[in-house]
């Protein structure tokens, strides 16, 4: 170990140093004292973290800790969009949090360690590390599912998420271990060069086995269909600024992991593991989209939506080389954006303790509070897929990858599941800016403070960036996708990423 | 100043609309502004006749600029003989859509104008894109504000009615952005100019063709919309405040398929082409028929645009030089003559509180400004000589008789005489005859100042479209015609291979 290795994982340690930190104010701190600063402390000690990963582009691209971590474009490109999620989050929930609630302490403390497992996740290149960084992300967000206890849902959705998340990771587990018996190493790019060596080796059951159980353990964790039952549930149950995260940032790096692991570990299983991911693409869209358009509460239609748009951006992976790689890093940024926005405009709506949970509450929300119903707008019209979005560039990306790859089918597969899903946004929508029902004692307006205001400005900015200037992401995308790309490949690859020629 | 022009007239309407969103809701203040955006947006869209060399092929006043590399989508506008009145028709109706919504709208009129200002440009930037990318973008944004709109200010059902309008609309364009995706995928570009010469040298899977072709027109199908794709218009136009239902139909759809489906797929266009003239043809008289027998004036008023636009289509798809030029003039007609008569009818809603034909009766006396105004935009629909709207129609009928089939020319000519036959009715019910209860109890008056500034220059230029239709059509004959072949791609097959090879290293 050398000991410019520590840079490696910057992030991650100035992460968990903030996170203990927290713990600690938050344990000597005496009983009844606010501690909504504490929120504060891991807000900073995030962005610093953010910060500190852009700083790691400076770094040569390698590994460390005897090749268990990766620092490149992909991880930055990760790391960022991890850490800016959180930054969300965590603004998000200090205004929205109770006041009285005394467990806020622990509440930012375990947002800003989930966040360590998140971010470990995807650069890690060996994959006992990644179960590891994976169990760090999950154990955070299964107690964050829990937070608010005294409501029934609360505890049920944590223990639904509890249950199946680790029945899902042992599958992960199991993958890991299989493939260590086939090709007797747990290091990414060995396993990669092992593969390459012997493509059709007397371990290719084994391989395959590996392979689809490791699928399953990701998938579970992207919320793909058929392995997306828990998500309305949970989705109900947890915390709306709780879900915030937990719909965009470990599914982000859960994408990052299926990314690593199907591009960089099995590319030579490729014409395996495309119909598999075309299939439940498509399963995603169409069932996340059939269900959410029956939904009458608002968490439980956006979960679906978020089931549906795991299927969109799986979408991606039917694209040609690096092509598809980038495409499905865009969607991810763009997906998180829109979907932190319409999750913090819904807290402040329906307020934490859920008074107004269902669509037709949101009536006349346009009327009532102006900028929220706008925002709440702007957010839908993106998640609908309409132009100058991110929404729209990200759906964009993933389907011009999916025609490049020839998969002609699933992009209009793809496009006609985004017109069905419009139907459910537009409810949302119209309900918004409906005249508020009469002879009804109208809500009180959500307070919103600074922290809320700015966890919105930076989400609708976001999305409304990268719907009009896309480039500067794109360009860190596809560097980003450039480098996920194990060394011993870089010659075999060369072929796949030939031209599309036109047929005479 | 010929090169930012384009720029300015599409992002002065969304300055406006900014404008109107931050400033606070007090008054008829949001109104004011959008009046003034596009009074001076109309300013800059006329500087476009103005500055228009005949006889130069091209699109003009162009400007490309690369907005996204990789994939590379290029700002790139411009407008020929197609475009250039079309612009100039937007920026017409503005004013007139504002004074339509002056005292109609009377809550939230901060949103309804910015989103007003917003449809705008959306509109002004699908007439004037030519990158597809660009293109698509434009069209979709267009369904936000009206459907938006729709919804927040539907009569009776606003939300249904814009789900609807959504739902037909936007489905469509699915099918359209993949056929979009897939050309790109074949030859590396979205430049229309580009796209049109790789098409044109055949290198192209025939079979991908059809169906990219197919995709494209049938989301231009729903939007403009050709029987039996209608079933959002009359649920629109009950339900949507004039200023949007005035501009929803008919021009983006009929545009799109001149320049996109006809212009981008010749061969395809062709062997489409008898599905749609009898489509057309189905529509004339279906439109018409039906549009005899409502009682709601803005249904009625939905089905009268659904047989003139079906004309239009035949215009279109007869493929004719002639028919092209009046299918052109006669959209310019069309929308004109329907926005007089939007305004109209949304006058009398505003004043008597219903749309019911069979309320009204013998108005002719009490409101003799409307009347007049409503007995010439009637007049001009119905095709009468001397009005702009005969010339179109003679052009389009004509070129149906003598380069398509003489039958659907008389099926044409058939709707031609129901349309006169249910508008004259119309006018008769509305304004003459006995007075009815309602209209005796009124005391509404007539036309208001802003209201006559807008109608009575429409009349007159509805006269002088009639008289003088060379002035229009000289400059529509200067447009890009379908099978012309850029001299760039002489060796189509080196330019399209070149540019692949850009495509294959994204």
């Amino acid at each position: 170990m050398n000991p410019g290795d520590s840079y490696r994982i910057l992030p991650e340690i100035i992460l968990t140093l903030t996170g203990v930190l927290v713990m600690l104010i938050d344990a000597s701190l005496p009983r009844g004292w606010p501690r909504r600063s504490l929120g504060w402390v891991a807000a900073v000690g995030t962005t610093v973290a953010l910060w500190s990963s852009l700083w790691q582009l400076s770094l040569p691209v390698g590994t460390g800790f005897y090749g268990t971590v990766e620092t490149s474009p992909f991880t930055v490109f990760f790391h960022v969009l991890i850490c800016g999620i959180v930054l969300v989050a965590l603004l998000l929930a200090l205004d929205t949090l109770p006041e009285d609630s005394h467990h806020q302490g622990e509440y930012y403390a375990l947002v800003v360690f989930g966040a360590v497992g998140m971010c470990l996740m995807t650069s890690a290149v060996e994959l006992l590390v990644v179960f590891i960084a994976l169990e760090i992300s999950s154990i955070s967000t299964y107690i964050l599912a829990g937070y608010r206890k005294e409501t029934g849902q609360g505890p049920e959705a944590a223990i639904k998420y509890f249950l199946l998340g680790s029945f899902a990771t042992g599958f992960l587990l199991y993958g890991i271990a299989l493939i260590f018996g086939a090709t007797g190493s747990t290091q990414v790019y060995e396993i990669a060069h092992a593969l390459v060596v012997a493509p059709n080796g007397p371990a290719l059951p084994l391989e395959l086995a590996a392979l689809c159980l490791m699928l399953v353990g990701i998938l579970f964790k992207v919320s793909a269909a058929p392995f997306h039952v828990w998500t309305p549930d949970v989705y109900e149950g947890a915390p709306s600024p709780v879900v915030a995260l937990m719909s965009t940032a470990p599914k982000a790096a859960a994408f990052a992991l299926l990314l690593r692991v199907v591009y960089e570990v099995f590319p030579t299983l490729k014409s395996v593991w495309e119909p598999v991911l075309w299939i439940v693409a498509v399963l995603s869209m169409t069932v996340g989209n059939l269900a959410a358009l029956r939904q009458q509460n608002v968490k439980r239609m956006l979960a679906y939506s978020s089931i549906a748009h795991a299927g969109y951006l799986l979408a991606a992976f039917a694209g040609i080389g690096s092509t598809g790689i980038a495409a499905a890093a865009f969607y991810i940024a763009a997906y998180a954006a829109m979907n932190v926005g319409i999750f913090a405009v819904v807290t402040v709506v329906s307020g934490y303790d859920e008074k107004l949970p269902l669509v037709k509450d949101f009536r006349g929300l346009l009327y009532r509070a102006p900028m929220l119903g706008s925002l709440l707008l702007f957010f839908l019209i993106s998640l609908v897929g309409i132009p100058f979005t991110g929404g729209f560039f990200g759906k964009f990306y993933s389907f011009s990858a999916a025609v490049g790859g020839e998969a002609v089918w699933l992009a209009v597969i793809g496009l006609l599941n985004s017109g069905l899903a419009s139907a459910y946004y537009l409810r949302l929508a119209f309900s918004c800016a409906q005249r508020p029902a009469e002879g009804d004692a109208p809500p009180e307006s959500p307070r919103v403070g600074i922290a809320l205001s700015a966890a919105l400005f930076f989400a609708a900015a976001a999305t409304l960036l990268l719907g009009i200037v896309p480039s500067e992401v794109l360009r860190a995308s596809q560097t980003a996708a450039h480098t996920l790309r194990p060394p011993t490949e870089q010659q075999e690859m060369q072929p796949v990423t030939a031209k599309i020629t036109p047929q005479p | 100043m010929n090169d930012s022009i384009l720029t300015l007239i599409l992002l002065t309407p969304l300055a406006g609309a900014v404008v109107v969103a931050l400033l606070p809701d007090r008054g008829k203040l949001p109104a004011w502004i959008a009046l003034l955006t596009s009074l001076v947006t109309f300013g800059f869209t006329l500087h476009l006749p103005a500055h228009f060399v005949q006889g130069q092929g091209g699109f003009q006043f162009e400007i490309d600029r690369l907005w996204i590399e990789n994939p590379p989508i290029h700002y790139h506008v411009g407008v020929d003989g197609l475009s250039l009145w079309l612009v100039v028709l937007v920026g017409l109706l503005a004013p007139a859509g504002v004074v339509a919504s002056w005292s109609a709208i009377k809550e939230r009129r901060k949103l309804f104008y910015s989103l007003f200002l917003v449809q705008q440009t959306a509109m002004y930037g699908v007439f004037i894109s030519l990158d597809l990318m660009v293109y698509y973008g434009f069209w979709e944004l267009s369904l936000v504000p009206m459907a938006i709109l729709i919804a927040m200010y539907g009569r009776k059902d606003g939300s249904r009615a814009a789900t609807k309008f959504f739902l037909f609309t936007f489905v469509p364009s699915a099918p359209l952005l993949v056929a979009i995706l897939w050309l790109y995928a074949k030859t590396g570009t979205f430049g229309f100019a580009d796209l049109q010469a790789d098409i044109a040298t055949g290198a192209l899977p025939v079979a991908g063709l059809s169906w990219a072709a197919l995709a494209f027109l049938f989301a231009f199908a729903v939007k403009v919309p050709v029987f039996p794709l209608h079933g959002w218009l009359a649920d629109t136009f009950n339900e949507a405040p004039v200023a949007m239902a005035m501009v929803v139909a008919g021009k983006l759809g009929l545009y799109s398929m001149l320049r996109f489906h006809v212009g981008l797929f010749p061969a395809q266009a062709k062997a489409f082409a008898p599905l749609m003239i009898a489509l057309a043809g189905v529509g004339i008289l279906y439109g018409a028929c039906l549009a005899l027998v409502q009682r709601d004036f803005w249904r009625l008023l939905a089905f009268a645009a659904l047989g003139h636009l079906s004309l239009i289509v035949l215009g279109v798809y007869g493929l004719t030089f002639t028919g092209w030029d009046g299918a052109i003039y006669q959209i310019l007609n069309n929308e004109l003559i329907d926005a007089a008569l939007f305004v109209l009818f949304g006058a009398l809603e505003l004043r008597y509180a219903t749309s019911q034909i069979a309320s009204y009766g013998g108005l002719a006396a009490k409101v003799p400004q409307l009347a007049t105004l409503f007995v010439i935009s009637s007049l001009a629909m119905i095709g009468l000589p001397m009005l702009n709207g005969f010339v179109g129609e003679f052009l389009i009928l004509s070129s149906t008789f003598s380069g398509v089939s003489h039958g659907w020319a008389v099926v044409a000519t058939v709707g031609v005489i129901l349309s006169a036959a249910y508008m004259l009715w119309l006018v008769q019910r509305l304004f003459y005859g006995p007075q009815s209860q309602m209209a005796s109890a009124s005391t509404a008056s007539d036309l208001r100042f802003g209201e006559q500034a807008i109608l009575w220059p429409f009349a007159v230029l509805m006269l002088v479209m009639g008289m003088a239709p060379s002035l229009w059509i000289t400059a529509i004959e200067n447009r890009i015609g379908p099978v012309q072949v850029r001299t760039s791609a002489q060796i189509p097959g080196v330019a399209l291979a070149s540019r692949t090879a850009e495509g294959g290293q994204r």
